[in-house]
């Protein structure tokens, strides 16, 4: 398959269809919005989901399998959020608070993109590795603090203690659910996990039905946005979609080099050039209160989101492939 | 039971900063609050949360004292960068003890 037909065939997915109708829906001003809970709700269920089955997966996956991706999968997450700051402070010329608080959007990772690549790899006919999962909690919280660390030494604003902050970033929604599923998913065992396999299987109906749901809301919330993308200027808008391409070239290829499959290296990719959107805002807007929300929201949510979501995760792809051998 | 003068300080504030201003009320002598989600717009526009939370409204009765100090507190501590509002009220209250 040719990258054109790759983003073609991506264009028509139910998930991509989903959020561009939420998209639609919010620029023709309708009244639709899933009510808030449920969209909280849907939320929680997936990262559960994808947290349990992640641990039966662990299960079965060697320790030396794993080491290899869990070291670049940290290394990616304390490189991302520098270069992502010096690109901004010194190429966009923003201030340090505000580079900062963009730089800890990009070095943490957006579980949703996470999803979206799975099931793009797996439309595909191939395979992520298993133990993907466990490399996402690996990311979501090291961009975030090393991107703060970077914002309190050059904003020289004492800012809050480091305690506080981690306290925050580690028993978020997001590292709760995935983390414990995985605890959870460990500990219960195959036969456990074939009881209640119909209702959270990640490939299974369910869980791709309540994406379809999420997406619309996601498309919902970034088109409240759109109007947004005049104030943030040329430069994030490229920003927006050439960090990424940048950051997912280098974690394909440093996912190809520790071992991953072709899979496998899309969907690290895919984690390293997405901008977490759930994590990062509270923990930043309480940390470094000077940055503006516009900005750190407005590239994340309406313009690395949908990039990655269209283009970003086929050419991942296509890049993962052509390093594994199958052009 | 004589009604009592007491104030009612309200307090409009992004969702980020629920546990902040919980802390900072009790630490400045409120001996209670109330705290629920609101909808609305301000001056301000965007929120670091608005779409995964809506904005807070607590409400505190306590002596003017206090009301004082909260007031004092949240200008000097939130006003600069956050969406935060804040307003007194009278308010005749009975069993007032139970908020001294």
């Amino acid at each position: 398959m040719t990258t054109t037909e790759l983003l073609r065939a991506n264009l028509l997915s139910p998930i991509v269809l989903s959020f561009a109708l939420g998209i639609m829906a919010r620029v023709v001003r309708s009244e639709f919005a899933l009510p808030k809970d449920i969209y909280l709700g849907i939320s929680i269920f997936l990262l559960w989901a994808l947290g349990l089955q992640g641990g039966i997966e662990l299960r079965h996956s060697p320790l030396q399998a794993i080491a290899g991706p869990a070291v670049v999968t940290i290394l990616l997450g304390c490189l991302t959020p520098v270069s992502a700051y010096l690109v901004l402070k010194r190429i966009g010329r923003f201030s340090a608070a505000d580079s900062a608080a963009m730089a800890a959007h990009y070095g943490s990772v957006s579980a949703v993109t996470f999803i979206a690549a799975t099931t793009f790899v797996k439309s595909q006919g191939m395979e992520a590795e298993g133990f993907m999962p466990t490399l996402l909690t690996l990311l979501e919280s090291p961009g975030i603090a090393v991107a703060l660390a970077i914002g309190a030494v050059q904003t020289n604003t004492g800012g809050r203690p480091v305690r506080e902050v981690l306290h925050e970033v580690l028993t978020g929604r997001t590292m709760v659910l995935l983390l414990g599923g995985l605890m959870v998913g460990f500990l219960i065992g195959d036969q456990n996990w074939q009881v209640i396999q119909p209702f959270y299987d990640t490939k299974g109906a369910v869980f791709r039905g309540l994406l379809c749901l999420f997406m619309l809301e996601m498309g919902v919330t970034a088109g409240a946005r759109l109007g947004d993308l005049k104030k943030v200027g040329g430069f994030l808008l490229g920003f927006g979609m050439i960090m990424p391409l940048l950051h997912g070239a280098l974690g394909v290829w440093l996912g190809h080099i520790a071992g991953l499959s072709i899979g496998g290296a899309t969907v690290l990719g895919t984690m390293a050039a997405s901008a977490s959107y759930i994590a990062a805002p509270p923990a930043v807007r309480l940390t470094l209160p000077q940055a503006n929300p516009t900005y750190y929201l407005t590239s994340a949510l309406v313009i690395t989101f949908p990039f990655n979501l269209l283009v970003g995760i086929p050419v991942y792809f296509q890049l993962a492939r052509w390093l594994g051998g199958t052009p | 039971m004589n009604p009592v003068s007491m104030q009612l300080v309200t307090i409009i504030a992004e969702h980020v900063l629920r546990e902040p201003i919980a802390a900072d009320l009790r630490r400045l002598g409120a001996r209670g609050y109330s705290v629920g989600e609101v909808e609305g717009e301000g001056t301000r526009g965007v929120h670091a949360q608005d779409w995964q939370g809506r904005n807070l409204r607590f409400e505190t009765v306590v002596t003017r004292e206090v009301a004082g100090r909260i007031m004092d507190h949240l200008a000097g501590t939130y006003f600069h960068d956050y969406a935060v509002i804040a307003y007194a009220t009278t308010v005749e209250v009975v069993r007032s003890e139970k908020f001294t």
